[in-house]
């Protein structure tokens, strides 16, 4: 691995160096590194790009990381990555994508990522976007994440993409079967001439189940940002949807939620709110000696925490 | 330490009317002096402080902080000069934890002790609050005294308060009270508290009242205490 490949490797997985427990590492379109465990199994797709993880049932505190890295102007790929999680896991997935792009060439990432979550499993997830390189060529990354929750099973989804996307078409679709819950904690931040959309929907099937998503965004310069979440309560569940979102300069945000009641006792709520950093933030930080750029920065680093 | 020169600060309503609210003040306020000022609601008061802190800045007139012109500093360059601000209203945030705000106050970086001595300086179990966000979850009383501790943090020759008591409890008020005292008491910085509480303008060194946008009176707290408190309504001040 080279330092950019480092570099990138260190923003979207956290990784200084290789992994413990199972791993697989995708740089300009081929692995170039995995491991397996006892319990966590990682097999290359034989039909299409991709690869399949099964979690044997019953296993805990494992983590898997399955970074991808492109580093090569021009590379366009689409890979499909299937998570078989068994039942009573308690695992960790580490995901995430980023592009160097020091050449005037297009880089694109597309990525459907399908999660069977077996019964009473507890998955967290962390999938982290970067893009970096000072080519005129665009870094795109349009990621697709299916779920499928089995009975009492509990995904954490949580995304991050900060800096250096062009455009992103974030999609998140999810089925919950009886008392399964569902959290997405997503934190975007455009700049630039940017383009990220981010839509979401949610099928609460099971009695019980309940899903709760909360985006968090900030869109600078002339970023757009699209933020849609459709949740269908069709049984006794509990669904929540929040999008919350600081808008500067010329940047334009859209926040679509949409809530379905199908059921008698599906309780469910959206909420949306866009605006700019509010004045009164700024100056209370100024009284505590930082510039206004700074303050500026405080606050919106906080709010994407 | 503080002087205020022919202060006035005027704002236009929708039909381009000016209005004054700071009517020529002058004022000039000693080292390590505890200054409460009172008056009557609508009187000039917390515009007068955001007009010391730079929030507002005056229509004509001008203010010295330490013999330096500040009139046309920014609010940044006021802080870093050494003056303090604490809102009546404080600020919320979202994301930003009680301990940052703590740590940006204080202006370097402190421990989770560090913090919690200036959180229990106003009454709160810091260990319940330092990974806590300065946001609605909290209670206008919380914030308040986070407001007060972040203050305490800054430990600047100059704080303003405006309305302290506002929004807390009668314990906190207590403590409140004794905070004062201690800060008044164990360092040479100086205070102005804006303040309707007969126990805070007790503990001041000197009271300035303010209505309709001007200095009404002005001294010890034996001179201007029992006028103050002879009936409101009655009172020559708040004719």
């Amino acid at each position: 691995m080279d330092q950019i490949q480092k570099h990138l490797l260190e923003q979207v997985a956290g990784l200084h160096e290789i992994p413990a427990g199972a791993y697989n590492i995708r740089a300009n379109g081929e692995s170039i590194g995995r491991s397996t465990t006892a319990n966590i199994d990682i097999v290359t797709k034989e039909d299409k790009q991709g690869i399949d993880i099964y979690v044997k049932p019953g296993t805990k505190k494992e983590s898997l990381h399955i970074p991808v890295i492109m580093s090569q102007s021009g590379l366009t790929e689409m890979v499909y990555n299937d998570f078989h999680i068994g039942e009573d896991c308690d695992v960790t997935i580490v995901a995430g994508c980023g592009i160097h792009n020091g050449g005037d060439a297009a880089s694109k990432h597309d990525g459907i990522h399908s999660f069977f979550v077996g019964k009473n499993s507890r998955v967290k997830y962390v999938e982290k976007h970067y893009g970096s390189g000072e080519g005129k060529g665009e870094r795109i990354m349009n990621p697709v994440t299916i779920v499928q929750m089995d009975e009492n099973s509990y995904l954490e989804m949580e995304t991050v993409q900060i800096k250096g996307v062009d455009s992103t078409k974030r999609h998140t679709e999810a089925t919950l079967a009886d008392g399964a819950k569902l959290v997405i904690t997503e934190r975007l931040m455009t700049h630039g001439s940017q383009y990220a959309e981010s839509s979401f929907n949610v099928d609460l099937n099971g009695a019980d189940s309940s899903a709760n998503l909360i985006s968090r965004a900030v869109a600078k310069d002339d970023s757009k940002q699209l933020f849609l979440a459709k949740i269908n309560g069709n049984n006794r569940c509990a669904g929540h949807s929040e999008c919350d979102a600081i808008i500067m300069d010329n940047a334009k945000i859209s926040a679509i939620p949409e809530i379905t009641a199908n059921h008698l006792d599906a309780a469910l709520i959206h909420e949306a709110a866009i605006g700019k950093i509010a004045g009164e933030q700024l100056i209370k930080l100024m009284t505590l000696g930082l510039t206004e750029a700074e303050a500026e920065a405080q606050i919106v680093n906080g709010f994407l925490r | 330490m503080l002087e205020l020169r022919n202060v006035s600060f005027q704002v236009s309503d929708e039909n381009s009317k000016t209005k004054g609210i700071i009517k020529d003040i002058s004022l000039k306020l000693n080292d390590h002096t505890f200054t409460a000022i009172t008056g009557p609601n609508g009187g000039g008061k917390s515009t007068l402080a955001r007009l010391i802190m730079g929030i507002e800045r005056p229509t004509s007139g001008s203010i010295l902080f330490n013999g330096i012109d500040i009139t046309n500093m920014s609010i940044t360059e006021r802080a870093n000069l050494g003056i303090s601000f604490a809102f009546q209203q404080p600020v919320r945030f979202k994301g930003i934890k009680v301990k940052d705000l703590i740590m940006l106050a204080a202006g370097k970086k402190i421990s989770a002790a560090g913090a919690c001595e200036y959180l229990s300086k106003v009454g709160l179990c810091a260990r319940d609050y330092i990974n806590r966000d300065v946001d609605g979850s909290l209670s206008g009383g919380e914030l308040k005294r986070i407001e007060i501790a972040s203050i305490i943090a800054r430990n600047t020759p100059l704080s303003v308060f405006d309305e302290p008591e506002a929004g807390i409890d009668l314990w906190s008020f207590n403590n409140l009270i004794k905070v004062f005292e201690e800060l008044h008491d164990t360092s040479d910085n100086s205070l102005i508290i804006i303040s309707h509480q007969e126990r805070i303008l007790n503990i001041a060194d000197e009271i300035v009242v303010i209505a309709d946008g001007t200095v009404k009176a002005r001294g010890s707290k034996d001179d201007i205490l029992p006028e103050l408190l002879q009936g409101t309504g009655s009172c020559k001040f708040y004719q």
